[in-house]
């Protein structure tokens, strides 16, 4: 399979501090991903990364033939204003947005993709609820629809269980499942290590730099856990700047 | 006598079918970007921006006195201006937005008070700052007009982007390039609303046929395109009403306009099926499901 995604020493920060250090590898289309690691280890900033919201700060991100604006993206917290006033049924087409844009029409076979994601989530019958009424766990379901909808090759999914169910995670799982027997490429951050063992056939651990990539199996074994939790968390204000030309390669 | 109230002054007099006229226009443009402005949360941007447009009115006055395009054009200019600015300042500078926007405000007030007392009479000013819907001449009528086209116009175009961008703004910037252009597009329509406005109701007064009826609108339904309708018609019959009320009693035009439409949002924020307080205190047994 081909890559879709490539790391090539990428650094990615903020003001100049790296919370993702020398990262080299690459992500094969059709893969599963698991991004692993303590709070801090740079999960959500390789996140935005790759969907270009963050520049890098050294490094690129080939997206092979991807656009930046084809690959999905579910941001841990979604800064969503829920007292707007609009309903489900609006919210999730809007993931029609790139067939459709701005003026495209609305008719019965877009109706009808709408209401199937919704059904696929679980949510048939809140169509006219206004976001603002929905719990946490629609919520999430919600955004799932709303993925569905946006039908892309690359979906990145930013700690997509937290907060939620073991009912509705396992839904949203099968989802991602469905997602990765479609060929599409999946990313995701997770902490739940025996959701990720039981599912994902690869894993990133990661802990500012890559702790390991490769067969979940071999990555999450318990003293590579150990090391990644010994990660210093907090920025080194007086830092040098760093001076690593070529670090050592890692790849799945 | 139903008839003398409401209907004989529309009839029997032309300035206030032209008054009319301009209310249902501003109506129109005004009361959606007014709902905008409020989901926004820019209730009082919108207000500050306002009172920015006085000095440049005001130096089209003292070049030409009450000229139309004079004092549209001046308004225009010192609008984008301000917006443009308070924008810069609040991205390269720690100050917030709203901040920037106050002082801004503050010194736009001052300044125009002062260039039209330079030239003008008392009269002048007052008209300045209060407006008066009932001495709009024809060609005033058509840039009133034709601003609340362009209005409704562009609003069609940018609407998908500018509701995606107010929910999700993250999400609208990783499908989409529109976000910023539709945002700057929303500011220049809040511009020319804003000078739209000035014209009947006066730097003071001229936002309150945007934010009022958008309040209002918040009160009756969920729905934004509802809430856009709601806004227009409550919009248009403070106006109507407001005209009857001025002519019938000694308040000047733009205060009675908007008078009725406090008076309607009064009764919104006590009755409104959606969040009104009575709705609030007696809410009723709670469902079965």
């Amino acid at each position: 399979m081909a890559a879709q995604l490539q790391f090539r020493d990428v650094t990615l920060g903020y003001d100049r501090h790296p919370a993702v250090h020398h990262l080299t590898g690459e992500i094969a289309e059709g893969s599963l991903l698991a991004v692993c690691g303590p709070n801090g280890a740079g999960k959500s900033t390789l996140f935005r990364g790759i969907v270009g919201i963050l520049k890098p700060l050294a490094g690129q991100i080939g997206l092979g033939a991807v656009a930046a604006r084809d690959i999905a993206y579910l941001p841990q917290s979604a800064d969503i204003d829920r007292s707007f006033p609009i309903s489900v049924f609006d919210f999730v087409g809007t993931g029609l947005w790139r067939s459709k844009g701005l003026f495209g029409g609305f008719g019965k076979a877009e109706v009808a993709r709408v209401d199937r994601a919704l059904s696929a989530v679980g949510l048939t019958g809140f169509e006219n609820r206004s976001i603002g009424t929905l719990s946490g766990g629609q919520m999430q379901r919600m955004l799932f629809a709303r993925l569905l909808l946006q039908d892309a090759r690359v979906i990145v999914l930013d700690e997509p269980f937290n907060a939620i169910d073991a009912k509705t995670a396992n839904d949203l799982m099968d989802l991602v499942l469905r997602w990765h027997k479609e060929g599409r490429t999946v990313l995701a951050a997770l902490h739940d290590l025996d959701l990720v063992r039981r599912h994902f056939p690869h894993t990133l651990l990661l802990a500012r730099q890559a702790v390991a990539w490769g067969d979940t199996l071999q990555t999450l074994t318990a003293e590579r856990l150990l090391e990644a939790r010994r990660m210093c968390e907090a920025f080194d204000d007086d830092a040098a700047a760093c001076a690593i030309d070529a670090p050592p390669m890692r790849a799945a | 006598m139903v008839y003398d109230a409401l209907i004989a002054p529309f009839a029997e007099f032309e300035f206030m079918r032209r008054a009319l006229a301009g209310v249902i226009a501003l109506s129109l443009g005004g009361a959606p970007i007014g709902v905008f402005l409020m989901l926004r949360r820019m209730s009082l941007v919108g207000d500050a921006m306002a009172h920015a447009i006085l000095p440049g009115a005001a130096i089209g006055f003292l070049l030409s006195g009450l000229n139309l395009f004079a004092m549209t054009f001046g308004g225009l200019i010192a609008g984008f201006t301000v917006a443009i600015l308070a924008g810069v300042v609040a991205r390269v500078t720690e100050l917030k937005e709203d901040a920037s926007l106050a002082a801004f405000y503050l010194v736009s007030l001052a300044l125009g008070v002062a260039i039209v007392s330079i030239k003008g009479t008392n009269i002048d000013l007052l008209h300045v700052l209060f407006g008066n819907v009932l001495a709009l001449d024809d060609q005033t009528l058509l840039v009133i007009a034709f601003n609340a086209t362009v209005t409704l116009i562009v609003l069609a175009v940018i609407w998908r982007p500018l509701v995606i961008e107010c929910v999700d703004p993250l999400f609208l910037r990783s499908v989409s390039r529109a976000g910023a252009p539709a945002h700057l597009a929303f500011m220049a329509l809040v511009v020319i609303n804003l000078v739209n406005c000035f014209h009947a109701l006066g730097t003071l007064l001229a936002v309150g046929l945007m934010i009022l009826p958008a309040g209002i609108a918040r009160f009756w339904t969920r729905d934004i395109s509802a809430m856009m309708l709601v806004a227009v018609l409550s919009a248009m019959v403070s106006g109507y009403a407001g005209l009857v009320l001025s002519y019938l009693t000694k308040i000047p035009s733009g205060p009675a306009i908007i008078l009725i439409a406090a008076v309607i949002y009064l009764v919104s924020l006590l009755f409104g099926t959606v969040g009104g307080i009575m709705r609030k205190l007696f809410p009723g047994r709670h469902l079965e499901a």
